[in-house]
Order: structure tokens, then C-alpha cells, then sequence
């Protein structure tokens, strides 16, 4: 057993603190080259991280830098430097700690690349910037340690595949550099140990005690959920109640604009005036700075939040995690439920409420899969080939290289370990020549090849390179004033998409507030405070996330029981009904109802593989309706079925689903998509074939799409086969599109296709006419129009709808 | 010689039209004006060797097909409309360097669709007018009732020009549409870019919206070109 120094004994037992085992266990395995540890949040794994850091520092030996810290966070790299500022001083230990982010003056940074401290924390893009410079083999010289935090959440974005290509690059210049990763709960630690150690390094994982099951259940409420729809909304007063009840409570919810609702709706009903604040990625910096100020200063009993806050900085206080809507994903869930309670050993408590009836389904599954501690995920397939051109380009900028090192070093990377030379070589020397069959370039080319080493042409090529670092792409997004007041704080941003959508006089929330829409004034959007005039307009689109293949399934294993004890009865005798007057889907057979309704023949597919792909699905399906003369109008698609409605009835659905056809119809769809045009900008950027556009430069985000479009179809027309196509397709097919779940549904159904013909809607397919597409709500017209309609929809289809459901309002995305 | 009649332009039925003191004028969907009385065909900013300039100033490399891509649709355009006359309203390069930026095949493939009719190039403010690719260099031109430059002038009547890559963007049932367009009134028009890689300035733009009068209109490039009357800038 391993034993502290004494003065860190000290320490410990002066604040009363045991050394946790897996505390231990990472002090006694201090000298892999590679060590993941896997510990639930409040398990004091930072300080694990840091404690063979402190301990080696104190003897003061260290010259320069020893341990480089990255995380995916900026707000984190400051937090944990407060966080180590505590025992540093209180033990008196010859240790100069410092972050260096975005954020980090000019002056700081010039100062910490003379003089590095002993440990640095930065992120992702900051290190890559670091190691652009001539002298990153002096900054890193001494490097001892790195540890790489929130590692499960890196993983999952080219953000993580650019710190592994950083860190092939650290270890060549710091062969004995040994690598630590801090990870949550995951489903396969494997695939981050391999993601995380020098290929083919073995890396041992540790596991911190998982601590107590966590305490969830779904939320009790006295109205039924409605039957479509993502609000929430009809579980306001319980939630109030629970806020009540416990100290701090963190309420999820899945998009943005379904935060915001919730949280207008949740003030309108707060009489206790309970304070209560929200936070998501769309406001602006300032407003969730104070949001996170309050919170850490105990003035906030509630925050309404998205993902914005499944990392960060711990906040002891929470004691109740809700989360509203389907969580969409077993593992997300688990790591959502931690944020509550981070106390070591102390049981989490989390509240599902689902927002219509058909989550009641995925969220009683959920929680059977939290239960078993069978989490999901879906593997991310070989790292991105556009990050790896930028690595090329930022390893140029620091200095001449010869490919074969590089090669070396890039597949020492384990997302990289499958690159073959040739494909490398393709990266090379599309960033060198711009890789065109048309030899236009040869005078102008980015990299030239002297003596067997490869370098910029233009040694003044380096700022480029440097002001294009990174992978994370601002969608394109427009900042939203007040106005008249052009000096004050922006109330956030909004895509530029919705603010296309826009004619002055609509309204919209956001930040929590009603405002009206007055104009564009340059690349800001202009409002007014309306707070009189209810909101017409959802507002913008958040991330749309698929439900998990893992959770799918789960939905799916449900409708083979004969009866569902655990539902809530609405849901129960929903199901049932289904099954009287229709079938329910099964896992190996795709389910498809052929009924009239309005005048049009509709086609309901039960495909569960997700909505991104349920939605391509539907493009695709339509595509070959279209071809065979059945005039499909439209369709709408969510995570389990898509429902398409057109003139003329399908009578034989078996050849719409034909793969061979598909994948050719695909492959003609997917080269003039729209989701390949974003993909290739995106691409374009990250490679470094168009320049990344600052905020300051860019004079209009639809220029610069435009333009974008332009190259992709340029490109198409003329060197189809150029490798930053084949890189979007790569990327798009990984993305978006979500070809992967159509793929593996037809393989599990195998040509299996049952096919109902009802008179009328059946009740599984009833509530996808209440979703909304792509179309945004409208006003409270068309609300009523749509309460009628459910009305009479549900009673169509044998159910009854309550006064309650009909008066209930819908969230689109 | 064929009668206009059985022009390929003129059987496709495919252009939208506008009158400029007293001349019938025609937008093709490419951007091309093409002028039947006078049996002219005329195109603003063609920009050609962009990505060639582009390199040398910033190193981007672009995809370096857009000459090519330009020409092919002119030589189509020239192949559907026989004009006597091509006139290039300036920017014809996208600048001085970029003319050495033309290989010998694109040289070749200009002095094949100069042969038979006159060519003029209008001098624009990326480049002076090329002299050694044939046709004549000119700073600006006067034909019957119309004048052809580079830049509007104020006030100019019956002027064709370019150099705004005026572009029209609207929104139809929620989607977004962004399209190069040809603007005009009464007085002038102003032509969009042809060149493949070329921005656009919104037609909004008050640097565009003062040459106008009020009522003018704006025909979309597409498909099917179509004409839509300027909004009016809310504010400005």
C-alpha cells in the first residue's frame, strides 16, 4: 500500500478527510504510461488526478513544466486552479499553478511560453495552439504527466480526436510523458482507455466506487401527459412542488427551446416566487455567468438547463436532478442524475418526466436500463480526416517535419491507429497543393518539400494557420440586443436559420423573456421587450437527439410483454388498443399502417431507429414513392416511426424498403443534400481549405454559406472524387444523416415487413399528427385548430382526450 | 444567317424581359443580358482566374475549376443566343495578375468564342481591360440609346453596368432563398456577377438602393429567371 508523504497526511486528516482507494490506487500506479480512472462525480477525482502531481512537485525538483492539465471546459480550467490553490498553499508546497485559455491576456500568454509553470491548464484548442509555435519542444521539455478531464465527453468530438493528435505530438517530443484520463460513467471503457494510451500501449483502468444506486423515479403528477409534444408543461405544478421540497434542483430538459418554454411556463405558475434561473448554450456569456454566480452563492432554489450543464463545476447544493423529456440515451441520463448530490457516497435523486405519452414507454425503460446499469453508446468509427489535415497544417507551422515521423506519430493516436500511408499521404498533399487533379497551384502550394522535409512556402503562413485552429464550428449564429441599446448585454444568440425565418412584430422567448422581432441591423438581431404579448414563435432549434439504438431496443422488448403492469394506465390501455387494432412493432420486422384520413392516403413506418435517421428514412422513402407515382406530400418523423401522407394509397410497401434500391437512391439523395453542404463548410474549415470567419471579420453568415455552396458544387461538377468530398460524405454519413440506424434496422428486419391496412389512424400512429415538423407553431389559432384536431383525432382512433390535453400547448423541436 | 427566330434562346421561351429607353432586354438564367435588336450579349464580372489571385494573396486553394465553369457557361450562352456583339461589363479578370493566371487551353477556348463577332471588354476596377486576348479594351461604350460601363453613374440614363453583384435574398414559406439578380428602373440596370466564385451585395444595400428610383425590380437568376419588385428597406 502506498503511503503519503507525511505533510500531505497532514493535510488530509487536518480537514478530516480520508484518502479515497482509487486515490490510492492512481498514487500506486503513478508510473504507467497510461491509467484511465472511471469515477462517478463528488468521487474526488480531480485530486486523484492531481495527487502523484502534487507529490512529485514537493520536493521541488521540477524545473518548468510538469503536468499539463486539459479540459473541455474553459470555466473548468479556472475552477480547478481555485480547486488546487487550497492545498498548494495550506501545505506550503513549491508549486506555481496557471490556466491558459481563450480567455488569457496576450501579456499572461507571451509570459507562460518564456517561462512555463509547473502545471498548466488549458484546453484542447489552447494546447494545439501551443504546440504551433517553433518553441513548443522547449515549452514542453520537462513535461512529465498529462491529464485529460471529462475525457467521455472529448471522446465523443473532434474537439478529443485533435487533443489525441496534440498529445501524439507531446509524447515525440516527451517520450516518457505519461497520460491520465478522468472519466464518468461510460458504457465501453475500453474504447476510451484505447482512445486515451499511446497505441498499441496497453492502458489499465481503474474503477472508483460507483457509490449507492441512484435514487429515480418518474415524477408523480395528477394530469396524464399529453399525447404529443416536448414541453412538459402539464407537470408544472409537481415540479414546483419538488422544488419546494428539496434545496437546489437542476431541471433538464433536451432543447433549448423547450427550456425556455418550460421556463416562462414555470414563472407564470411560481407564486412562492421561488427563485428560479435558467441556463442554456444560446444566452450570451454574461447572462449564464450570473446564472452560475447565483448558483454558487446559494441564491438560486432551481435552474431550468440543457446540456449546457452536464459538465462543470460541481455545485455541492444540488439535491435533485428532474429531467423533462425523454432522456434519449441511458448513458447521458446517468451522467445527468450525477449532478445531483456530489457527495461522496451519497445516493443521487433524479425525477424523469416525460412529455407525452409515448415517453412514458422509453422513460420507463430508461429507467430499467439505469437500473441494470446498462448503458448505451454507439462507437465513433476512425478519427476525421479533417482534423488530421489541420494537425498537419499546425505541425508545419511549428516547424519542418518529415512525413514519415508524422505518420508515426499520427497513428500512435488510437482514433488514428487504422490510417493507412496512403491516406495520409492524400491528407499531405491536400494540404500542401490543395490536392486538385488541376495542377494550378504548384507556384502558390502551402507546403513545400525541401531536402525530404516538408515546411510552409510562406514562412508568414504560420498566422493563418494559427488564427484557423480548432474544430468547434459557431453554427452560424446572430447575437440578439435590445434596441437602442447597442452598448448593453446581448440576450443571447439565435441561429441565423430562425432569424431568417423572422418578420418584424413576431415574437419569441428567450433568456426567459417575451420580445418582439424588429430588424436585422447588420449581424444583429433587434428586439423589443413585449412581455404583454404571448409568444408566437417557438424559438430556435437546439441539438436534436436521437434515442439510442441501446434504448430503442429496450422500447421494443417492452411491446413483446402481454401486458405493461408498470405503465401508468393511460399508457397501459394506449398500448393495448394499439394491439387490437393494429400490431405492435416488433424488433425484427418493420411495421407499416396504410390508412386513409383527411382525403389522403397515409403511410405510418415503425422503423425506432432514431430521428435522425427515421427522418432520412422518410426523404428517402418519399423519393422512391415519388418515382413509383404515389405523390407523397410530406412527412413527419420522430424517434420511432415516420409518418408520410400523399394522394395515392400504397398497397405494397415491400419495394420502398428494398436495400440494394435504397442505398442507390441514397447515394443519388445525399451528394445534392443540404446536410452535406453544412458538412463540407464544416469540413472545409476544420482541413483548412476556406478560412475560419471570426466574429469581428465575417460581414455575413450567409455569405459565407453561400459561398461555401458554391465550392461544394463546383467541386462535385468537376473532381468528384477529391478527398475533401470524400471526407464530407465520411462525416455527414457518421452525423446527421444517421445512414448507420437505417442500415441496421434493415438488417435486423431483414425484408421482414408487416403490413396493416386500417380504415383510420391507428392509435400508436394518432399522435404523430399532433408533432410538429419542420413547420414553427403559430399562433394561438392555429393552437386551437390543432386542440380540435387532437380532439378528434383521439376520439378517431377509440380515445378519449380530456379538456386538460386539448387546452395543452406543443413544442415543435 | 439565322433569323433571331430560331435562336435556341429564343425556342426555349426561357428569359425574363425588361425595357430600357425604348430597348427590349433579356435576362437569361445564367445572368447574361442579351439584347436582340442589336443582336448583343452582355455580361458583368466574370472574374475570371479568382482562385488563381486568391491563392497568392491568402493561400486559400481553392477548388480551381471557376474559369472553367464561367466559360462553359458562356460558351453556352453564346451557343443559344449567335450574338454579333459580346460585351464584358469590367472585372472581366479578378485582377491584373490574374490574366498570366490562364492557361493556354482557357486562352485558346476565348479567342474560339471572340471568332466571328466583335468583343469588347469594358475596363473594371479589379483590372484594366485585357489587351492582349483580342477583342477591344474600352472604358466605357455607347450603342444607339443604351451606355455600357463598369461602375453606375449617378443620374446615367439608359446605362448597363456591373461591379455590385447585386444579389436578392427572400424568404418563401419559411425558406431562405438567396439568388444573384439583375436590377433596374427605368434609368439603368445593374447586372450580376457571372463568375462562378462571386459574392454578393444584398439588393437592399443602400450603396445599391440609392442609383434607384423608387418601384424598381428586380429579375432572380435560376432555373427560371423571374421578376419581383426591390422591397423597401424597412430602415435604413
Amino acid at each position: 500500500m502506498v503511503t503519503l508523504p507525511a505533510r500531505f497526511d497532514a493535510w488530509f486528516a487536518a480537514r478530516g478527510w480520508t484518502v479515497h482507494p482509487h486515490q490510492r490506487d492512481m498514487l500506486a500506479r503513478a508510473d504507467a504510461p497510461s491509467l484511465l480512472l472511471i469515477a462517478p462525480t463528488g468521487g474526488g477525482k480531480t485530486l486523484a488526478g492531481f495527487l502523484p502531481s502534487l507529490i512529485e512537485l514537493a520536493e521541488g525538483a521540477q524545473d518548468g513544466l510538469h503536468t499539463l492539465y486539459v479540459s473541455p471546459l474553459k470555466a473548468l480550467a479556472a475552477d480547478i486552479r481555485r480547486n488546487l490553490t487550497a492545498p498548494v498553499t495550506e501545505m506550503g508546497l513549491p508549486i506555481r499553478v496557471e490556466d491558459r485559455t481563450g480567455d488569457t491576456s496576450y501579456t499572461q500568454k507571451r509570459r507562460q511560453r518564456a517561462d512555463p509553470p509547473h502545471i498548466l491548464l488549458t484546453t484542447p484548442e489552447s494546447l494545439a495552439l501551443l504546440l504551433s509555435y517553433p518553441d513548443a519542444p522547449r515549452i514542453f521539455a520537462g513535461l512529465r504527466r498529462v491529464v485529460v478531464d471529462e475525457i467521455h465527453a472529448l471522446a465523443e468530438s473532434k474537439r478529443g480526436d485533435q487533443l489525441m493528435l496534440a498529445l501524439s505530438r507531446l509524447q515525440a517530443l516527451v517520450p516518457d510523458l505519461r497520460r491520465v484520463g478522468l472519466s464518468a460513467t461510460v458504457e465501453d471503457p475500453a474504447a476510451i482507455a484505447s482512445f486515451l494510451a499511446r497505441h498499441p500501449d496497453p492502458c489499465e483502468i481503474l474503477y472508483a466506487d460507483p457509490g449507492p444506486d441512484p435514487d429515480i423515479a418518474m415524477l408523480d403528477t395528477d394530469a396524464a401527459p399529453p399525447w404529443s409534444g416536448g414541453g412538459g408543461r402539464y407537470a408544472i405544478p409537481a415540479v414546483l412542488e419538488q422544488v419546494r421540497r428539496h434545496r437546489t434542483t437542476l431541471i433538464f430538459h433536451n432543447t433549448r427551446a423547450q427550456a425556455e418554454i418550460f421556463f416562462h411556463e414555470l414563472w407564470l405558475q411560481n407564486e412562492d416566487a421561488l427563485p428560479i434561473g435558467i441556463h442554456h448554450g444560446s444566452l450570451s456569456r454574461e447572462q449564464r455567468a450570473k446564472t452560475e454566480a447565483a448558483m454558487v452563492a446559494g441564491h438560486l432554489r432551481a435552474i431550468v438547463c440543457t446540456g449546457s450543464l452536464d459538465l462543470g463545476i460541481d455545485w455541492g447544493d444540488v439535491d435533485l436532478v428532474i429531467q423533462v423529456g425523454a432522456p434519449k440515451n441511458v448513458k447521458r441520463l446517468v451522467q445527468r442524475i450525477g449532478r445531483a448530490n456530489h457527495r461522496y457516497n451519497a445516493p443521487s435523486k433524479a425525477l424523469l418526466v416525460p412529455a407525452n405519452r409515448f415517453e412514458v414507454v422509453e422513460c420507463v425503460a430508461a429507467l430499467d436500463a439505469v437500473t441494470a446499469r446498462d448503458l448505451d453508446g454507439d462507437p465513433r468509427g476512425p478519427g476525421p480526416r479533417d482534423v488530421l489535415c489541420q494537425h498537419i497544417l499546425i505541425r508545419a507551422a511549428s516547424g519542418p517535419f518529415a512525413a514519415d515521423d508524422l505518420y508515426a506519430e499520427v497513428t500512435s493516436a488510437g482514433a488514428y491507429r487504422a490510417l493507412t500511408r496512403a491516406a495520409f499521404d492524400a491528407c499531405v498533399e491536400f494540404v500542401a497543393t490543395g490536392g486538385y487533379a488541376l495542377r494550378r497551384y504548384d507556384q502558390w502550394q502551402r507546403l513545400v518539400l525541401k531536402d525530404g522535409m516538408w515546411q510552409l512556402r510562406d514562412p508568414r503562413g504560420d498566422l493563418r494557420v494559427r488564427q484557423n485552429i480548432g474544430t468547434i464550428m459557431d453554427t452560424d449564429l446572430l447575437k440578439v440586443r435590445l434596441r437602442n441599446r447597442r452598448g448593453g448585454t446581448p440576450l443571447g444568440e439565435v441561429e441565423e436559420g430562425f432569424a431568417a425565418t423572422l418578420t418584424p412584430g413576431d415574437t419569441f422567448l428567450i433568456g426567459g423573456q417575451i420580445v418582439r422581432y424588429e430588424g436585422l441591423r447588420e449581424t444583429v438581431v433587434e428586439v423589443t421587450r413585449r412581455p404583454d404579448k404571448p409568444p408566437r414563435i417557438a424559438t430556435f432549434m437546439g441539438t436534436k437527439f436521437a434515442t439510442s439504438t441501446q434504448l430503442s431496443h429496450r422500447i421494443l422488448r417492452m411491446f413483446a410483454q402481454d401486458d405493461w403492469p408498470e405503465l401508468p394506465d393511460s399508457t397501459r390501455a394506449w398500448l393495448h388498443l394499439q394491439r387490437a387494432a393494429s400490431k405492435l412493432p416488433e424488433a425484427d420486422r418493420i411495421l407499416v399502417e396504410s390508412f386513409p384520413f383527411l382525403g389522403r392516403a397515409h403511410t405510418c413506418i415503425y422503423g425506432f431507429a432514431g430521428r435522425n435517421a427515421m427522418q432520412t428514412l422518410g426523404l428517402l422513402v418519399t423519393a422512391r414513392m415519388e418515382a413509383r407515382g404515389l405523390h407523397p406530400l410530406g412527412f413527419v418523423a420522430t424517434d420511432y416511426a415516420t409518418l408520410i401522407w400523399g394522394l395515392e394509397t400504397v398497397d405494397d410497401p415491400a419495394p420502398l424498403f428494398d436495400g440494394a434500391g435504397l442505398r442507390a437512391a441514397f447515394e443519388t439523395w445525399l451528394a445534392g443534400n443540404a446536410v452535406m453542404k453544412r458538412t463540407f463548410k464544416q469540413s472545409a474549415v476544420i482541413a483548412g481549405l476556406i478560412d475560419r470567419q471570426t466574429r469581428g471579420q465575417r460581414k455575413s453568415g450567409r455569405q459565407a454559406t453561400f459561398s461555401a455552396d458554391i465550392l461544394y458544387d463546383t467541386l462535385r461538377k468537376y473532381e468528384p472524387g477529391h478527398l475533401l468530398l470524400d471526407i464530407t460524405r465520411e462525416e455527414a454519413l457518421k452525423g446527421l444523416v444517421d445512414f448507420g440506424r437505417i442500415e441496421e434496422m434493415l438488417a435486423r428486419t431483414a425484408g421482414r415487413i408487416d403490413h396493416v391496412v386500417a380504415d383510420r389512424p391507428t392509435p400508436l400512429a394518432a399522435p404523430l399528427f399532433l408533432e410538429a415538423g419542420r413547420v414553427p407553431v403559430e399562433g394561438a389559432g392555429t393552437d386551437k385548430l390543432l386542440a380540435d384536431e387532437a380532439e378528434r383525432l383521439m376520439e378517431g382512433a377509440g380515445l378519449q382526450i380530456t379538456q386538460e390535453d386539448a387546452r395543452r400547448w406543443r413544442v415543435p423541436f | 444567317m439565322r433569323r433571331a427566330a430560331g435562336l435556341d434562346i429564343e425556342r426555349s421561351m426561357n428569359f425574363c424581359d425588361f425595357d430600357l429607353c425604348g430597348e427590349r432586354l433579356r435576362v437569361l438564367p445564367t445572368g447574361a443580358v442579351w439584347w436582340p435588336s442589336a443582336r448583343t450579349l452582355i455580361v458583368a464580372d466574370l472574374h475570371l482566374c479568382k482562385s488563381e489571385r486568391i491563392a497568392r494573396r491568402s493561400g486559400q486553394m481553392l477548388p480551381p475549376y471557376e474559369t472553367r465553369d464561367t466559360l462553359m457557361r458562356l460558351d453556352a450562352d453564346l451557343q443559344a443566343t449567335r450574338p454579333a456583339r459580346v460585351i464584358c461589363l469590367g472585372d472581366s479578370f479578378d485582377d491584373d495578375a490574374a490574366r498570366s493566371g490562364l492557361d493556354e487551353a482557357e486562352t485558346l477556348w476565348i479567342a474560339r468564342m471572340q471568332a466571328g463577332r466583335d468583343w469588347i471588354w469594358i475596363a473594371g476596377n479589379h483590372d484594366p481591360a485585357p489587351v492582349d486576348l483580342g477583342g477591344a479594351a474600352l472604358d466605357d461604350l455607347c450603342s444607339g440609346a443604351l451606355t455600357f460601363r463598369h461602375i453606375a453613374v449617378p443620374g446615367a440614363v439608359g446605362e448597363l453596368s456591373g461591379h455590385y453583384h447585386p444579389k436578392a435574398r427572400l424568404i418563401l414559406r419559411g425558406r431562405a432563398i438567396s439568388r444573384p439578380c439583375c436590377l433596374y428602373d427605368t434609368g439603368r440596370a445593374i447586372l450580376p456577377a457571372y463568375g462562378t466564385y462571386t459574392g454578393g451585395l444584398d439588393w437592399t444595400d443602400p450603396g445599391l438602393a440609392r442609383l434607384f428610383r423608387p418601384g424598381a425590380c428586380a429579375i432572380l437568376t435560376g432555373t427560371r429567371p423571374c421578376a419581383l419588385p426591390v422591397p423597401q428597406r424597412a430602415r435604413a
